[in-house]
């Protein structure tokens, strides 16, 4: 949904130190907007001492997981997801990026299955102050995910605002004529 | 084996549904807690329940009690246990407005009926058999009132089925309504063909297992909880008047027009299904109830070509198309209230439309998704600048397109057919909860 936005012209949006530019209330919380580098999460939190070893193994499991199940997370719309393992001092953080195109607080619950389908949850058990009782508790895990949100104060679009979609209908595209091309031959 | 549903004690509005033609709504204010108990200590005995209304019910009327959270306080809840009900039940649905696309002429300082006052305690929703049988039981309510100063009915809306009573539900556009229902899967019915799997209870009753295969924690006391259940409440003005000019203005021919609406709703007045019948009504398939549900949209109507992608039915229910369906239904109850617009008639003037009640057991997770997303999101299912054309939030500024070969048609700038001129968020309790509410004990939990 380019309809407004030209995609060749890169774009740069700096964002205010709320995260947004004008309140608007979702149902979880305030809402964060789409940006040239479109909707995304950056989830930073303390990791129990002592499961750096575990979280990293998660990523093999998760690799394997999506090689079993490649639409596994389809629902959500992804562009990228990032697990940065780092130091601050003694303590070993973890940070979780996402950048996606549908608005996360309207999807808050399909997200939060979708993280449980794949194992996420399993990792999220090993940060500091989750709510250990997630499985029939969401509005506890809702709260974890938004007290450790970072909103960006600025985000950048080579391509601005080009959803997932698109990008995959113009790969399709050009696949396509490549085959008629090569048919034509 | 799952629990089996506690009929005895859960009140009967999400379990069954009355052969009402006529209700009353009326919310209540009390001045203090002693007032609100022997309101509803007098009342308790003759609320429906689960086992005591069904299908063969000889009853001619029946009674449902829900609590605001500010009615619940006043009859002696402590702020500790409201503190372990949902936030958004506590907030209410005036502080959640704009989340809900309630903004405008349906912003709560617009709201009728003062609905958006705290003040508002209790609702008591009469469904009768008729007219007469509603209007006996009204003046017997105000009797009962006099009884009790301290008790006040703020505001009251009467409902009246639409002529011409042949058994068959509709609303004041003229479309055939009630076709899709959820069923509890622990009643043991079975869902008509096309209406989804069964739906576990604990997705519209508390203290069950839901969908999810888990029994969340109750809200403290659990002898408050158990067995019950939210109500969204909305009093929504249809705009005939508007409706029909704006068809006679979009399309030249009486079959054009129907048409039309049809693209709206998703299906014909008749209650047939666009996906099954895309070009002509069929009557008797709308009325089916066999047929009229059996269809889905990922192979028969990818994009939109019978049923648009943002037709009223197909944002409410999107079958095949979305995602934890079954976290996502509700159980609807209610009727129309105010005069039906003889057709060729210009706009009178009166309020006229559809006052419902949406049960679920999560407001958020069910009813605020819905209004949220599916009504109101912009860019529901890649769509751009388009809300739902019959119940979405419009100011004029938003678009509906019908697909169609070769060349889609765009309506630029929808109206408004609906305005929403009331609305609260309700607790429905159990029987033992009533009566627990009712003794003053609940003065006693922290």
């Amino acid at each position: 949904m380019a309809s407004n936005n030209d995609w060749s012209t890169p774009k740069a949006m700096a964002i205010p130190k709320e995260g947004y530019f004008t309140l608007q209330q979702g149902r979880y919380g305030e809402t964060y907007p789409r940006t040239p580098a479109c909707h995304g999460f950056t989830i930073i939190a303390k990791i129990k001492p002592g499961t750096e070893a575990q979280i990293r193994d998660y990523g093999t499991k998760i690799e394997q997981t999506i090689a079993a199940s490649p639409h596994a997370l389809a629902p959500l719309q992804l562009h990228y997801l990032r697990w940065v393992l780092f130091d601050i001092g003694p303590d070993k953080y973890f940070m979780y990026q996402g950048i996606f195109d549908t608005d996360f607080d309207k999807y808050t619950e399909d997200a939060i299955d979708l993280f449980t389908a794949t194992g996420v949850n399993t990792v999220f058990e090993k940060l500091e102050g989750f709510p250990m009782d997630w499985k029939t508790n969401a509005p506890a895990f809702i709260k974890f995910v938004r007290e450790h949100q970072c909103p960006s104060f600025l985000e950048y679009g080579e391509y601005p605002y080009v959803t997932a979609g698109e990008i995959k209908k113009a790969l399709a595209l050009k696949q396509a004529f490549s085959s008629m091309l090569d048919h034509m031959q | 084996m799952p629990t089996p549903l506690e009929l005895g004690d859960i009140q009967h509005f999400l379990l069954a549904r009355t052969p009402a033609l006529a209700a009353r709504y009326e919310f209540l204010t009390f001045d203090d807690a002693a007032a609100g108990r022997a309101w509803l200590a007098g009342l308790v005995d003759r609320v429906g329940t689960g086992r005591s209304v069904g299908s063969t019910s000889p009853d001619a009327r029946w009674i449902t009690i829900a609590f605001t959270c500010s009615g619940l306080r006043m009859l002696g809840v402590s702020d500790a246990a409201l503190a372990t009900f949902p936030e958004e039940f506590r907030q209410g649905m005036a502080a959640r407005a704009s989340i809900l696309g309630l903004g405008g002429t349906s912003a709560p300082d617009q709201w009728l009926g003062d609905l958006a006052n705290p003040a508002v305690h209790s609702i008591v929703i009469l469904f009768a058999r008729d007219v007469a049988e509603r209007d006996r039981c009204e003046r017997q309510h105000r009797e009962y009132l006099t009884t009790l100063p301290g008790v006040r009915v703020l505001s009251a809306l009467d409902l009246e089925a639409l002529p011409p009573f042949d058994g068959v539900a509709r609303e004041h556009f003229g479309y055939r309504d009630r076709l899709s229902q959820p069923v509890i899967a622990e009643t043991g019915e079975q869902p008509t063909p096309g209406s989804g799997a069964a739906v576990r209870a604990g997705e519209f009753f508390l203290g069950y297992e839901d969908e999810a295969g888990s029994v969340p924690p109750l809200p403290r006391p659990e002898v408050l909880s158990r067995n019950g259940s939210y109500l969204a409440y909305l009093r929504m003005e249809e705009h005939v008047a508007a409706f029909r000019e704006f068809l006679r203005q979009q399309a030249n021919t009486p079959d054009g027009q129907e048409l039309l609406a049809a693209k709206l709703m998703g299906r014909w007045r008749s209650g047939a299904p666009l996906v099954l019948c895309p070009d002509k009504d069929d009557p008797a398939l709308g009325g089916d109830l066999q047929r009229t549900n059996d269809f889905l949209y990922k192979e028969a109507d990818p994009y939109g070509y019978r049923c648009p992608v943002g037709a009223h039915i197909r944002r409410m229910n999107l079958r095949d198309t979305g995602e934890n369906m079954q976290r996502r239904r509700m159980i609807r109850r209610g009727g129309t209230y105010g005069p039906p617009l003889p057709e060729e008639a210009p706009d009178d003037g009166v309020e006229r439309g559809i006052a419902a009640f949406i049960g679920c057991v999560s407001l958020i997770r069910q009813f605020e998704f819905t209004m949220n997303v599916w009504v109101n999101d912009p860019k529901f299912k890649d769509l751009d600048n388009e809300r739902d054309p019959i119940v979405g939030a419009h100011d004029g500024t938003f678009d509906m397109t019908v697909p169609k070969r070769p060349v889609r048609t765009r309506i630029k700038g929808l109206p408004a057919f609906t305005t929403i001129r009331g609305g609260a968020y309700f607790f429905l309790p159990g029987i033992t909860a009533l009566r627990f509410l009712a003794s003053g004990e609940s003065e006693l939990v922290s």
